[in-house]
């Protein structure tokens, strides 16, 4: 999922205080599960506000909405209407999110309510770990289902660095180790000698470092214009 | 002997059969030569070349080719260190044409500190930077053999003329997953390794079983491994690396031996210091002894970290001086 966390409460007030009319706009997939931007939160988040503008002086009405994505027309195109209602939509969707609806809402500004983080798993109850970096160029075929380029903190290819310290990584013991982890699974399925090839450098390009990425998936673009035609 | 790959004194040196030393310099944070003249002064004949630093702890100096080509005005021969942390591909090979231009004939291609590392938290770096690890040491050392040997860039474009270094890189025997790292050594003299400096050692026992498993995987005679000597200049600090620095760890007698030199002090300061000094010393000497000593082992990479003085003696004392002249 795509896993993000709300922004400190007074950046979030420096943003809104100066609107009159707020809706604060969740969304109920990725960012529901990891519990900081589905209908819930929008709702708390709501009446944070409106506490504070209370406390503050400041005439606020603010309001909550979510919609269970935010990412494709269908599901927030028919709450529209209302949400152009508002002089500020505080988006609590993932950047994705507040782009898609940036580009969609006409006149009214929308503003992120969390940051948006990564792309992880849920390891325990609250606890998210980025496992995917969206590369474009999967190599977890040959590292044992391990990503060395969303979890080695210098996107090695090769193995480990001279950092790895009892499994843990040089910049905290809070993180695993990713060559650590390849180089203990791939023992473990006996596929070590993988590891001994090297890797030469990388198309970073199919990354975020050859610009915007688009992507478009011919057979459903074919069959909606046959359909349409 | 046989023709050069980049003629430097380094190169030289191994290629005699001696065995080779190598000091560090690190560069300081000032845009004053001074420290650099001085601290090459004092290396310069207790080493075959120094290694110069690239923004070591991840904390900016002067960088390793300005450096480098200081040290080099001094008589001294530099290896000058590159890490893959702050330039990206483009910037790497540039920076590779202009140090040759510039007569530097080594270089150790390193991963280099997280930008996070900010010299261990002890200054405020920049923890905050953008890294680029656009390639890693192991596809570094690569591109340096491709532009040399082959004289093209990692993209393919040719060079008009190819920088010729002497190519290295770093080795950390001690580090986890332990029996992965005679693998990766290997994998760092397939990708073009001419040389290897490696982790400060302390605990030979440690290295001689790694340097056994290097020589039955055939490393030892395409690359010159130099065993890696951390002088230590206190109890504490023996400490700290045992406990604090990935890939080293320190044999309880040394500590203890340490410990001994500064109880004998009393509560005499200074005198503290000059016995643990001393005892360093003497711990580094026979370090030296016990690592060339092991099959494999071409040579030391000895630091004496903000401590170049103390070069001159531990060389004379572990029979490494004079320096050969080739």
């Amino acid at each position: 999922m795509i896993v993000g966390s709300q922004k400190p409460f007074d950046e979030i007030w420096e943003m809104v205080k100066d609107f009159k009319k707020v809706l604060v706009f969740g969304c109920n997939t990725c960012v529901a599960i990891c519990h900081s931007g589905g209908a819930k939160e929008a709702e708390e988040l709501a009446s944070k506000i409106r506490m504070k503008a209370s406390q503050e002086g400041a005439g606020m009405q603010v309001d909550d909405l979510a919609v269970q994505r935010h990412c494709e027309p269908e599901y927030f195109e028919p709450e529209m209407e209302k949400v152009r209602g508002y002089d500020l939509v505080l988006s609590t969707a993932c950047g994705v999110g507040v782009n898609f609806l940036s580009e969609r809402i006409g006149e009214t500004p929308v503003y992120p309510g969390l940051n948006t983080t990564f792309f992880g798993a849920v390891t325990e109850p609250g606890v998210f770990v980025e496992m995917c970096a969206g590369c474009g160029d999967c190599v977890l075929h040959m590292t044992g289902g391990i990503c060395p380029i969303a979890r080695c903190s210098k996107t090695l290819m090769n193995g480990p660095c001279g950092g790895t310290d009892e499994g843990k990584c040089e910049v905290s013991s809070e993180i695993d180790c990713a060559w650590f982890l390849i180089v203990e699974r791939m023992k473990k399925l006996g596929t070590m000698e993988k590891l001994l090839e090297i890797k030469p450098p990388r198309n970073w390009a199919p990354g975020t470092h050859g610009g915007p990425r688009r992507m478009v998936a011919e057979h459903i673009k074919d069959m909606e214009e046959g359909e349409a035609q | 002997m046989k023709s050069m790959k980049s003629g430097s004194n380094l190169e030289k040196v191994i290629a005699s059969g001696n065995p080779a030393v190598t000091a560090e310099l690190g560069p300081p944070m000032s845009a004053s030569p001074d420290e650099v003249v001085e601290k090459a002064n004092i290396l310069k004949g207790c080493c075959d070349a120094a290694n110069i630093t690239d923004c070591q702890t991840a904390v900016v100096r002067i960088s390793s080719i300005a450096a480098a080509k200081i040290a080099l005005d001094q008589g001294l021969e530099p290896v000058m260190q590159m890490t893959c942390r702050d330039r990206n591909r483009i910037a790497i090979q540039a920076d590779l044409l202009g140090a040759a231009a510039l007569g530097i004939k080594n270089c150790l291609c390193i991963a280099g500190d997280h930008q996070s590392f900010s010299a261990a938290g002890r200054l405020k770096g920049h923890a905050g930077a953008k890294n680029v690890y656009d390639v890693d040491s192991i596809q570094l050392a690569g591109i340096l053999k491709k532009m040399r040997d082959e004289g093209l860039q990692e993209g393919g474009d040719p060079l008009h003329e190819s920088p010729e270094f002497f190519i290295g890189s770093a080795w950390t025997p001690g580090g986890d997953p332990m029996d992965f790292r005679p693998y990766r050594l290997k994998k760092k003299v397939d990708a073009g390794s001419d040389f290897i400096q490696t982790q400060g050692i302390y605990d030979i026992e440690m290295f001689k079983r790694q340097m056994a498993k290097a020589v039955e995987l055939g490393v030892p005679e395409r690359t010159a491994i130099l065993g890696g000597i951390i002088v230590p200049r206190s109890a504490m600090m023996l400490k700290y690396m045992d406990k604090s620095v990935a890939g080293v760890s320190v044999p309880k007698e040394l500590i203890e031996r340490m410990l001994k030199a500064k109880d004998a002090a009393g509560d005499d300061k200074k005198k503290m210091r000059e016995l643990q000094e001393e005892e360093g010393k003497k711990i580094a000497v026979e370090l030296i002894k016990q690592v060339l000593d092991i099959p494999g082992v071409k040579g030391v990479h000895i630091q004496a970290i903000e401590w170049e003085s103390a070069m001159e003696g531990i060389v004379k004392d572990a029979g490494l001086y004079p320096r050969p002249q080739l």
